[in-house]
């Protein structure tokens, strides 16, 4: 990873603020940072959100499509993961230099995924063993700054909220199956995140366990245990980076912390997806009032139906 | 243990905050003025004509000439300058140091001060002993000596406030922030000695006569340090 450059003074004062419960910034050995999401601003996705944590900065887009399901498991979806480092956040980065840290990013989202209380995949599926949803999730780590692997799941998890699959009315006509996809972008349903995981990192410094650790902080830390944490909280995943090793009882002690920093993180996350589509919620009933009463002025209509409304809004771009 | 999600919320304004209207402040793409008898400087373009704010920052007119300072850049050394800065590469009687600037700085061997403030001519075993000196990721604080053609700046510490820092914390903030003042060091009351590199690195560690009274293990490491690390 790209790891900072530090001085072994300026280690000595991280580890021995660490031992203290007392890191650089202020905060206290369990204190997450704060960070913004905005969902929803990448227009030709299904579904997109940007996290900005400190200096970490990631950008998610979820992309819908209709596949084939793998012949193990002909009545789900599948998902699939990507994660690319841009040369902008480390010129480590550039050309190939990104992507064993993208692949191990990828491949630890599609481990915590892939524990069946994470996403219900069933409801994916169009046709048992014909056709179901893809779901194509793609990661750019903009900017690093610490805790890629915490970020990337929490912005991939409000992503996922943002995402609308839009439905599908299968027809049989004399044996042949017809799939229609739903132009209309209002006839669409939402996936399910209240138990989707979120992964909390805890990184070993010195003697003890700090939870999203800065760049600096990661450069003076030898081994770090991911530990993936559902809606339930319940652990999903597990796994250990860094060539350092873990004291068995420390990684009880980990795991305990990051079960309670994992529900924080939950919740938190989904209380903050909820107040802004609350917010959408009312400019858009704001919205749609004004443009009621610009029709009705216009063309003099008394009573506009609901539908028909709806019908002019929706392909004139307005909401 | 404290979660903190927020949305992106809307900015104030500076003028709310700060109670008063700010200078001429102007985003890429602003029209800074149309009248055609003015000379375009860095960070602007002309447009017809208009003249056109290619970055963001404050508009800074001289008579004729106008330019635009912009908030986030790079540092622009000059001769004279305190800089805080780490040591990246141990070459040929000179180290490497990144400054935030555009260019690695230099620091050469004979604008060092020998530990122990000998004072003669550098010799070929003091340049195998540099790494001894100041190793890769060390921190020191110097001065910009000269600035060279390309820009890039050769650094001195020769003098006992600048060398090696040691126990401390680094924050970063955009140059444009720090101000060229009489004095970059400064000692507050609170016991805290705070270093303001004009490059935007600033340093924060422990008043300097006090070492000896930390606390803890830090003790024991100071009084075993290595003697050339005391100010090389």
């Amino acid at each position: 990873m790209a790891d900072a450059m530090l001085s072994s003074f300026e280690r000595t004062f991280i580890v021995g603020g660490v031992e203290q419960d007392f890191r650089c910034d202020g905060r206290s050995c369990q204190d997450y940072r704060h960070f913004e999401v905005e969902t929803g601003i990448v227009s030709n996705t299904s579904g997109s959100a940007r996290l900005r944590l400190s200096k970490t900065d990631i950008l998610v887009g979820v992309k819908a499509e209709i596949g084939e399901p793998h012949l193990q498991k002909p009545n789900q979806g599948y998902i699939e993961f990507f994660v690319d480092c841009s040369a902008n956040a480390s010129p480590e980065f550039e050309g190939r230099g990104g992507e064993e840290l993208g692949t191990m990013l990828a491949k630890t989202l599609g481990r915590a995924y892939n524990h069946k209380s994470a996403i219900d995949l069933a409801s994916l599926c169009i046709l048992p063993g014909k056709q179901c949803w893809v779901l194509y999730i793609d990661a750019v780590v903009l900017e690093c700054g610490g805790n890629l692997f915490d970020s990337i799941s929490l912005a991939v998890k409000a992503a996922l909220h943002n995402t609308r699959i839009p439905n599908v009315t299968v027809s049989t006509d004399e044996g042949d199956v017809e799939l229609e996809i739903s132009d209309d972008p209002h006839d669409c349903r939402r996936l399910d995140v209240s138990s989707i995981p979120v992964t909390v990192t805890m990184s070993k410094i010195g003697h003890r366990h700090v939870v999203d650790a800065s760049r600096q902080e990661e450069a003076c830390s030898l081994a770090q245990l991911l530990v993936s944490v559902n809606g339930n909280n319940n652990i999903c995943a597990m796994q250990k980076v860094g060539h350092g090793a873990l004291d068995p009882d420390s990684i009880f002690e980990m795991i305990e912390t990051a079960r309670s920093v994992g529900k924080a993180l939950n919740k938190g996350l989904l209380n903050i997806l909820k107040k802004k589509n609350q917010k959408q919620a009312k400019i858009k009933r704001k919205l749609v009032s004004y443009y009621r009463r610009k029709i009705q002025q216009k063309y003099q209509i008394k009573n506009l139906h609901r539908f028909f409304l709806r019908f002019i809004l929706a392909y004139s771009n307005i909401v | 243990m404290s979660v903190d999600a927020r949305l992106p919320t809307k900015r104030k304004r500076i003028s709310a905050l700060a109670g008063f209207e700010p200078r001429h402040i102007v985003s890429p793409g602003d029209v800074i003025t149309e009248d055609t008898g003015y000379m375009r400087g860095h960070g602007t373009y002309v447009d017809g004509d208009k003249l056109i704010a290619s970055v963001a920052g404050i508009v800074d007119r001289v008579n004729k000439l106008i330019c635009v300072r912009p908030f986030k850049t790079r540092y622009n050394g000059e001769v004279g300058d305190v800089v805080v800065g780490r040591i990246t590469e141990v070459g040929q009687r000179r180290w490497k140091v990144e400054t935030f600037s555009r260019l690695d700085s230099v620091l050469l061997l004979s604008s060092v001060n020998l530990p122990g403030g000998e004072l003669r001519r550098r010799s070929a075993e003091d340049e195998l002993k540099m790494r001894h000196f100041l190793a890769e990721g060390d921190l020191i604080s110097a001065e910009v000596q000269s600035v060279y053609s390309d820009g890039s700046l050769s650094l001195h510490t020769r003098s006992l406030k600048y060398g090696k820092l040691k126990e401390g914390t680094l924050i970063q903030v955009p140059p444009s922030l720090v101000k060229r003042c009489k004095t970059h060091f400064l000692h507050l009351p609170c016991g805290a000695t705070v270093i303001l590199g004009n490059n935007g690195y600033v340093w924060i560690s422990p008043l300097d006569n006090e070492e000896a009274t930390l606390t803890d293990g830090q003790t024991d490491r100071l009084i075993n340090d290595d003697a050339p690390q005391n100010r090389f």
